[in-house]
């Protein structure tokens, strides 16, 4: 870990509550500059409120944000002047054109990049002057992330940039995202797409109802499970149910649990594992209604640590 | 080049609100076509007619009925008509005439009418002097008359100041109200917050569309009524401009202050209801505020508007100095004052 001084994002013991609901925990992140991190977590775990403390629109309850080395009490416009911003739900106004949009984000900044060339990065060219109430969802996001980039930050911070789109505009904005990553810059994004941070993100954190509880890269989180594959599989109505310890003895796994009806095992070899578990199943004379293998992914890390799915799908 | 002079955070901000509002028609209905139309359709309803004329029946079937009526038909403020007793007597309480006059068998005359009502009255000593003198009376004193029919006093001289007045009002509240809330509302308040973006510009930049548009506004308004309805100009222009810039300042303040908190439209548009309803009753805008009880002049005289219309009528019809207006004039500068303090405090950025 670099030392503190030349860290692009120092966040230490930040704790934000609403009555009762601990929004955010006590987290810790570190994020050296040039580096795109990730908060994956589920609806409701703190993710936006972490973020928007980062960026000085909530005041923390407790805890230390300091961003480029600096802090928001004595250097807001600094600050205001360095980072991007795309924020989880902005209605950007309706009667307003892409070009007179980004322009006018454009004004605010004292240096940053020509209109021109940030419409024509985000690929909306096109649409220069159709107005913003008319652009699709993908069309708005990638209007959204235009006015982020058009101060040219240093650090920019995006909560839920593809939430809610098809999987083409998706990748769009990965690609987006990812050609601003080259430029260097510091990126904080949150997703609860476990595609879109291993895809996106050089580290993850994982959290969960205000915590941070896992922190790495996303080979090694998923390296941590010790399991490079996922067995899941379901057993045909009123059969008796199957011990999860008797299933954690069979051949090669590492884990096993049963959620929701099925049980799922972390295995190290499927090909040790798998003809294994269909002796055991002949052998107990069960018959199977499904069966379904995949390598490991941030998803089972997720599972592994909280028992629960990432989304509820 | 282009990207150095569009530049200017201020301006791109008053360009957004301008666009903004070009781009809904509705905003433009109500600020300019409604005013005018209300001025328009008031002036029609109380345009200054020729006098009046009094409705007399006079009952036929006596010998000095055809003389009588020859008589009376001589005063032109007179529209006389012969009738049958019956057919008059419902004439009279109908209202379609205001005086029966029966010749009796004496020679002398009778008249009937309500004298509870001033028109008839008017009516029966109009028919009564032009029945004399057409049986030959003569004048003791010569008498001759002067006719002054003034602007300044007619019903539409009233209500143009008071529609300005409205005018001022509806785009001081809704004309920031509306746009402020629906930006936060949107959390675009909140992402406009995340940029530099100077927030004196962004509330700089509704003061200043506000009064480009105000003036247009007025303008129009003033101009048509001019035009249209002679309304009296007894004040200069620079002192008419500085009441409606005062009132717009005024009126401004108390729309920021409603639009400071709000998160929804609904609750915004019942605060500016709440607000407005009461000055569009009691400020005299279509009728005077003299009206109302003498207990509650000093509340009414205090409300925003009624300084705004009193100050205008007396400029504009009276004639009245711009010093001598202070008493109007500080109240809306106290509102103004109070209504933007208030409202930079408790402003919600976000
Ligand atoms: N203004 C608020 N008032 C009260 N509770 C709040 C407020 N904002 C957030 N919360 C609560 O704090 C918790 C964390 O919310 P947050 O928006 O940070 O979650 P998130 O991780 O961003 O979720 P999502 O993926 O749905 O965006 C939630 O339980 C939420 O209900
Ligand atoms: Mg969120």
């Amino acid at each position: 870990m670099p030392s503190t001084a030349n860290l692009a994002l120092r966040v230490e013991g930040l704790r934000k509550h609403y009555g009762d609901v601990r929004a955010v925990d006590g987290v810790d992140i570190a994020v050296p500059p040039g580096e795109c991190f990730g908060l994956l977590g589920p609806n409701g775990a703190g993710k936006t409120t972490t973020i928007e403390v980062c960026e000085g629109l909530l005041t923390p309850d407790a805890g230390i944000v300091e961003l480029l080395g600096l802090r928001w009490d004595h250097d807001e416009h600094e600050l205001r002047e360095r980072l991007g911003i795309q924020l989880q739900e902005t209605q950007l106004a309706e009667k307003l054109t892409v070009e007179e949009t980004v322009r006018l984000f454009r004004s605010f900044y004292a240096k940053g990049r020509p209109v021109d060339d940030v419409i024509r990065v985000v690929q909306l060219d096109e649409k220069r002057d159709a107005r913003v109430g008319k652009l699709s969802g993908g069309q708005k996001q990638r209007l959204a992330l235009a006015c982020a980039i058009v101060g040219d930050p240093d650090l920019i911070f995006l909560d839920e940039p593809t939430t809610g789109l098809d999987p083409q505009s998706r990748r769009q904005l990965w690609d987006l995202i990812t050609d601003f990553k080259r430029l260097g810059r510091t990126i904080i994004l949150t997703t609860h797409y476990m595609d879109e941070a291993e895809i996106l993100c050089d580290r993850v954190a994982i959290v969960d109802h205000g915590k941070v509880i896992a922190l790495g890269t996303p080979l090694q989180l998923i390296a941590s499970l010790g399991a490079e594959h996922v067995v899941k599989f379901a057993v045909v109505q009123g059969s008796p149910t199957l011990d999860e310890a008797t299933l954690g003895s069979l051949d090669g796994v590492r884990v096993a649990r049963a959620v929701a009806g099925e049980y799922e095992l972390q295995v190290g070899a499927l090909h040790q594992t798998v003809p294994a578990l269909l002796a055991f199943l002949a052998s107990r004379q069960l018959e199977l209604a499904q069966l379904t293998t995949h390598s490991a992914t941030l998803e089972d890390v997720f599972v592994s640590l909280t028992g629960r799915q990432l989304r509820d799908e | 080049m282009s990207e150095q002079r569009g530049n200017n955070p201020l301006l791109q901000l008053v360009l957004v609100r301008f666009r903004e509002y070009l781009r809904e028609p509705e905003a433009l209905f109500w600020s300019f076509g409604f005013p005018i139309l209300l001025a328009i359709g008031l002036g029609i309803a109380f345009r200054s007619k020729p006098p009046d004329v009094a409705h007399v029946a006079v009952v036929s079937g006596s010998a000095k009925s055809g003389p009588y009526l020859e008589a009376l038909k001589r005063d032109r403020g007179l529209a006389v008509e012969e009738l049958p007793a019956d057919s008059a007597r419902v004439a009279l309480r109908t209202g379609r005439v205001a005086v029966v006059l029966t010749p009796n068998a004496d020679g002398g005359v009778a008249y009937e009418y309500d004298d509870t009502r001033p028109d008839a009255r008017t009516a029966k000593l109009l028919a009564n002097d032009a029945l004399q003198r057409g049986e030959g009376r003569q004048d003791v004193v010569g008498a001759s008359d002067r006719f002054v029919r003034e602007a300044g006093s007619r019903y539409i001289d009233f209500v143009v100041p008071g529609l300005l007045g409205m005018t001022i009002m509806g785009g001081g509240i809704w004309g920031l109200g509306f746009s402020i809330v629906d930006q936060r509302r949107k959390r675009l308040l909140k992402r406009l917050v995340a940029t530099p973006m100077s927030r004196a510009q962004y509330l700089a930049s509704y003061v200043v569309s506000r009064f480009v548009l105000l003036t247009i506004e007025a303008v129009v308004l003033i101009g048509a009524s001019v035009l249209l309805f002679k309304i009296p100009m007894r004040s200069s222009w620079l002192s008419i401009a500085a009441i409606v810039v005062i009132s717009a300042l005024a009126f401004g303040g108390l729309g920021l202050l409603i639009a400071a908190r709000s998160q929804t439209i609904e609750g915004v548009s019942g605060l500016m209801n709440l607000c407005m309803l009461p000055m569009w009753v009691l400020s005299g805008v279509f009728f005077s505020s003299e009206n109302f009880p003498r207990a509650v002049q000093p509340f009414i005289k205090a409300l925003p508007l009624t300084a705004t219309n009193d100050a205008l009528r007396a400029s504009m019809l009276r004639g009245v100095p711009f010093a001598a207006l202070w008493p109007q004039l500080g109240v809306l500068a106290l509102w103004m004052i109070i209504c933007f303090g208030i409202a930079l405090k408790i402003f919600r950025w976000r």
